[in-house]
Order: C-alpha cells, then structure tokens, then sequence
C-alpha cells in the first residue's frame, strides 16, 4: 500500500520504518525540506549540535554504547564536510553509521552553486558505499540499502547524499521489505572444516592467547566469546577497541596489548604458540615491529571481513564468517573433543601470566604535592566499581591510555573511544550520544584539556537536550601525548603543545554552559569532588589539574619490537631513538 | 571512480585499466593489469570483492586468457620512407588509419606483447605520438570438458 508524500517524508517515514529512534544534526538550507518533515511530525527524535562534528560523532557514540545505527544529518557544503571526521572515524573503528547529507538542487550539481560541495566524492575512500539520490522514487530504496550495508558484514559508515529538488517532489511511498546488492554479500557463517581445524589447534595448544579487538563488540559476540574462553581456560586479551567484550576482573583476563600495553600482556601476546585473532586486525599499535610479532606463534584469524586476514600477518588457520556464529560453533566444536578426552592443558601457561603480572605491574610515582593523572583515573575506577551502568567515553592521548589501563570494564559496551583514527575531541559528543542511547546509565567521559577544547561546545547539547554526562578533564595544560614524544624522541625540544592549565577555566565554562562546574588539584580532595560529580544528576565538568611531567608507560617505542617495550623509571637515554611513526 | 581511488590509497599499482558495457548492458567490466610485487594478488581482489558495485572478481592467467589490446601510432614517415612503413605494419597486420604528408597512424589490435614489439620497430622512424587502450581479456573456452577451468577476469 502506497503513500503519496514528498522526498523528505519519505526520508522520515523509512527511518521510522527502520525502528531509528534518535538522528543527531543540524539544519541548513540544502536540508529545510527534510526539517520541515521533522516538525510536521515524527517518532523520531532529533538532537541538535552545535557543530556537525559534534553531531557525527553523537552518533557514533549512540551506535558503539547501543549496538545500533547511528543517524547523522546535515546540509551541504559544510554541513557536509563538517561531518567528514565522524565518517573517517567511523570507517576506521568500523562503527555502523547513517549519514545523510543535504545537496543544492540538482540542477545546479557541479556549477558551484552556494554551499554546493562534492561530499559522495569526498568520502569515497571513507565509506562502505554511498548514494547521491536522483530520483525521488529511489528514496526508501536507497535507505533500505544504506542501513542494510552499514550493518552488515563488517560495520562501517555510509553516506546518502540527497539533492533538495528531490526532498520537495512527490513520489508513492512503499518500504521494501527487503534490498538485493548483488555486490553485496557478507558472509553468513564460518566454514565447518576451518572451524574444526581450528577447534584441534586449540585444544592441542599449551600457550594460546585470544587476542580480542572491536570486532567482537560489533558483532554482538561478547557472551560466545566467554563461553569458548572459560571451555578452553584460554587467556584473554583485548584491545583498546575490544575493551569490555571480556570481563575484566574476570581471572582470565590478561589486560591489553599494545604500544602502552602492560608489560605482562604483551608477553602474553608475543611469548604464545598459539594466537588466536578474534575480530582484531593487526594493527600497528597492538604489534609493534611487525616481523617480531608473536614470534613462533601459529596464527588462527576469526573475522568477519576477509580482507583482514593475512593482510599483515599470515593466519596459519583462516575462519571467515559472522564472529556470534563462528564462535560458537567452535566451542560445540572444542566441548566435542573434551568429549573424546582431550582436556585443557593451560593452567601452567596462566600460572605464568599470573606470574607476570605480579611482577611488572603498572607503576607511577605517587605522593607528591601534584595530582598525579594516573591516581585520578584509578579513583574513578574504585567510585563506580560496584556498579554495572556506568559507559566510559574518552578523547585520544595520555588520558586515553591511562583510562584504558586503569578502568575495569565488564560489561560490554561500556569502553568508546577513537581508536583507528584517534580523534581528539570524540570524548564529549560521544558521551552524548552514549546517554541517548542509555538515558538509565551514567555516562563518564574521561577526556584531556586539549580534546576538550576541540569539541566541548557540545555541553550546551547535553545541558538543553536532557542527555546529562559527567566530563573528568585530566587537565595537564599540554597536548600531553605530544609532549611526551617530543621529550622522548626530540630531546625534549617542545613544539606548540603548550595550552596553559587555566585558559580556559573549565569548571566556570562549564557553568556558562549550564552544568555543575568542579576544580580539583589534589589528592585529599578528589575523591570528594569526583564522587559530587558522579552523583550530581546534572552535566558536569570537573577540572582535574594534574602533574604535567607524567609520561604514559609502559611504552613500545615506534618501529620497535613489543618485547622491547620501555616500562616506567627506564631511562630515557637507554632507549633506541627511532624516527617517529 | 571508487575502484580506482581504493587502488591508490591502498598502494596498489594499476599499470593499465579498461572499461566497458558487457553482455548485459547494466553491467560494466573493469580489465586491470596490477603490480603484485608489494601486495599479493589475494589481497587485492578481497579488496575489491568489499566495494558494493562490485559483482564479481576474478583472475585472468596468461595461458588461459586470449588478451588484446588496440593501439594507435603515429609515425614520422616522409614520402619516401613510406613504403619500408607500410611493409614493416604489414608483417604486424597492421593497419593504416591515416596518411599524410609526413605521417602515417597505424592502427594495430593484438596481443599487447605483439604490439609492445611493433612500438619498437617503428620507434626509431619517429614516433611521434601513441595511445593504446589497456589490455582486455576473456576466458579460452575449454577444449577438455573434463579438465575444470578457472575462469579468470580481473573484473
């Protein structure tokens, strides 16, 4: 049964169709048709930004915190390129994301016309696919497509580009049940024989390690992963991307790999015979060197994307197919070889690992008359550790480290960060987003004072919408990953990164934004003002002035080998200098 | 558009690249010759397999592919080196697209080898200008039923 309407009711009744229940945008020209849509009626809700970065990056936040689409709008040109980060982002976090761009009157396409910008070709090397509408007929069509290719296979962004002409004509409104992409067919499930030859693999293994990345919390796959690791006794580490799709205070969690890894977990990764890459892919600052990676591992790759598999590193025993899936078939498959008697010879192995950690664990300098950053994330971990709601988001630097290394996350999904691209600024919007997703959770973000300041107009957001976050500024005054850097493989010759601690006053902007601003500079005080902050109800924001001269350790140096990691106290002289990446 | 730009971000080198309609005519076909000297040849179709327009991928190897290409030349040629032009074109099966005072183009379609030998021959004359299309390819079709072949077109 058809409806007669117009493009941009279109747009609205397919989003509904979709069960989208938040879009995050702003408005402009190129998209007044489809604003007008929204209030003429919609069950659609609409948060508005203050910037279309902001408003990207909510909705990337609201997809990592729900598991679903994140809708983003904006109008052309701008808007458009405005949006552009969240998209890069989106695409190398593999985040499912709907962004859908106003454009100027197709007849006007390639004049330039006012605020007339090329965004489908812009964004080709950033999105799974994208459309520039031309016909208003193909409207739930295309949108059809758009939420079926972001979710599917691996996750990714896509774009719908559509030009106003088209959001203004009429059309009979129809959603389709269903679309064919004959170019598009992710796979449905893992190959039998690659799944049993990856069962014996590791059945037989002594030192095995599944090697956990974002892929596993994309595919919804956090429950099968931790059957198949307490089945097998296998060591568990997870990346930046895969925090919290394992519990962390569970015994088999063995922290995370990675160029400020802990030490134990990465010996756990390179000392292995047996790797086992779970949605993860290899990159660069989870392997170091690569040709010294895991060394004599051999390597099982589970992902989604064929493409990943051996693109860095040769997998010994590929498994392509949905991780929810493969995962499960493979703990059928290991329960079956238990069955026949074989048991899991692994408890040596995490005696080691136990052993490890005990004997490199993270260290700072502590005491002092300086907040120490370190203590300040380990606070907030000891303040919400009873509790099961609360979702982390963070910038990208030296607090981003520290958050992973020090926060304990057992619930899935409640660790978004920018990991792929590292956006500085993506902490604050995507809080945000991470709230319209959960308005029952408490949502922290853990930022710095240099990403705050790129995205921060955002609280007027979270204050006039109702979506209240807690913002934790581990305020050095520096552009503290930078710094450290520049200290370590510049003899110190500091460049541009110094921001000053009280420029802005952070706790008196975030009062002009309507929330609860807080200021804290030493240890007696910050469990106080940290908890006020937690329990408050309101957006708040509290500036935690913090000792600018802590570096993030551990470290792997850039090109260097994971086992050559540089740990705390190390001096820096003793370190090979190497050009950075 | 979207091929070509996920070939150079990506490292992968395109030495020459053809595209045209196919039997079905709202489906176009790609032909590339690739560099896999820095990326295996797997990686780059999987690849090319994740873009959406994309239908199908698949290798042409030599020995199992008829391949040609089509190439333009044009040859200083004054009136009396003419002749020894013509004769020389002749042996490639070449033909002359266009004469003039002092410049012949020769049209050549063949194996891209055969046309690679033909530039050289008529280098020294004076080449003065050369466009070739990009090798194209197709499946040989099977002379043993019983012996299954791949059926390879980087499409």
């Amino acid at each position: 049964m058809t409806r007669r309407m117009n493009g941009a009711d279109a747009i609205l009744r397919s989003l509904e169709a979709e069960g989208v229940d938040t879009v995050f945008g702003i408005p402009g020209g190129a998209v007044l048709p489809t604003y007008d849509a929204f209030a003429r009626g919609t069950t659609v809700r609409h948060v508005l930004a203050r910037h279309e970065q902001g408003a990207g990056h909510m909705a990337e936040g609201y997809a990592r915190a729900s598991g679903r689409t994140g809708v983003a709008v904006a109008t052309s040109g701008p808007g458009a390129t405005n949006l552009v980060t969240p998209i890069a982002d989106a695409w190398m976090d593999s985040t499912p994301l709907v962004c859908i761009t106003g454009q100027v009157r197709s007849h006007l396409i390639g004049t330039d016309a006012f605020q007339e910008c090329d965004i489908t070709g812009i964004t080709i090397p950033v999105v799974k696919h994208s459309w520039l509408v031309q016909d208003v007929d193909q409207i739930p069509h295309v949108l059809k497509s758009a939420f079926h290719v972001a979710r599917t296979g691996r996750c990714g962004p896509v774009l719908v580009d559509i030009p106003r002409d088209i959001q203004e004509a009429e059309l009979d409104f129809e959603y389709p049940d269903s679309v064919d992409l004959p170019g598009w067919k992710p796979p449905q499930k893992g190959h039998p024989r690659q799944i049993a030859r990856a069962a014996q693999a590791l059945a037989a293994a002594e030192r095995p390690v599944l090697y956990v990345g974002g892929g596993t919390l994309n595919a919804d796959a956090c429950d099968e992963l931790r059957m198949l690791a307490e089945l097998g006794r296998f060591p568990v580490v997870t990346t930046l991307m895969g925090k919290s799709a394992f519990p962390e205070t569970h015994e088999l969690h063995f922290g995370w790999p990675g160029m400020h890894g802990p030490k134990w977990s990465n010996w756990a990764m390179n000392k292995c015979d047996l790797l086992v890459a779970v949605g993860a892919r290899f990159d660069d600052r989870v392997t170091g060197k690569l040709a010294a990676f895991a060394p004599g591992a051999t390597v099982i790759h589970l992902d989604v994307d064929s493409a990943e598999i051996s693109k860095l590193r040769q997998a010994d025993i590929p498994v392509v197919g949905p991780l929810k899936q493969v995962l499960s078939d493979l703990a059928d498959e290991l329960r079956a070889l238990h069955g026949t008697g074989l048991i899991p010879r692994t408890e040596p192995w995490l005696r080691q690992l136990a052993a490890w950690r005990e004997e490199f664990p993270l260290r700072y300098r502590s005491g002092g008359d300086t907040l120490k950053p370190q203590l300040v994330v380990e606070t907030l971990q000891e303040l919400t550790a009873d509790r099961d709601d609360v979702v982390w988001t963070t910038g990208v630097g030296q607090h981003q480290m520290w958050a992973m290394q020090y926060l304990l996350c057992d619930q899935p999904r409640s660790f978004i960060t920018s990991g792929g691209l590292g956006t500085m600024g993506y902490g604050v919007p995507a809080a945000i987003g991470a709230k319209a997703a959960r308005p029952d959770a408490t949502v922290v973000c853990v930022d710095g004072d240099g990403c705050f300041q790129m995205t921060g107009q955002e609280l007027a957001t979270s204050v006039l919408e109702g979506l209240p976050i807690v913002v934790v500024i581990v305020n050095n005054g520096y552009l503290g990953m930078v710094r450290q850097w520049q200290d370590m493989f510049f003899d110190e010759r500091q460049s541009q990164i110094h921001l000053t601690k009280n420029v802005p006053d952070y706790a008196k902007l975030a009062e002009a934004y309507g929330g609860v601003g807080l200021t804290v500079d030493n240890e007696d005080d910050l469990e106080g003002v940290l908890q006020e902050a937690l329990t408050c109800g309101r957006t708040a924001v509290v500036d935690a002035r913090v000792d600018a001269a802590e570096q993030c350790f551990p470290m792997i140096p850039a090109g260097a080998a994971a086992l050559d990691l540089v740990e705390f106290e190390d001096g820096v002289d003793e370190q090979e200098k190497v050009a950075a990446a | 558009m979207r091929i070509s730009s996920m070939f150079a971000r990506r490292g992968f080198n395109i030495e020459s690249l053809s595209v045209g309609v196919t039997e079905r005519h709202d489906v176009s076909r790609i032909t590339m010759r690739v560099d896999c000297e820095q990326h295996p040849l797997e990686q780059i179709e999987k690849q090319m397999h994740k873009l959406v327009n994309v239908l199908r991928v698949s290798e042409l190897e030599p020995g199992e592919a008829v391949e040609r290409e089509l190439a333009l030349m044009k040859v200083t040629a004054t009136p009396a080196r003419r002749g020894e032009l013509i004769a020389l074109s002749q042996a490639f099966n070449a033909r002359v697209a266009d004469l003039g005072t002092d410049s012949i183009v020769f049209e050549i379609v063949g194996h891209p080898e055969e046309i690679d030998s033909f530039e050289e021959l008529v280098r020294p004359h004076g080449l003065k200008e050369l466009v070739r299309t990009g090798r194209i390819g197709i499946g040989r079709s099977a002379t043993n039923a019983a012996k299954p072949r791949r059926q390879h077109v980087l499409t």
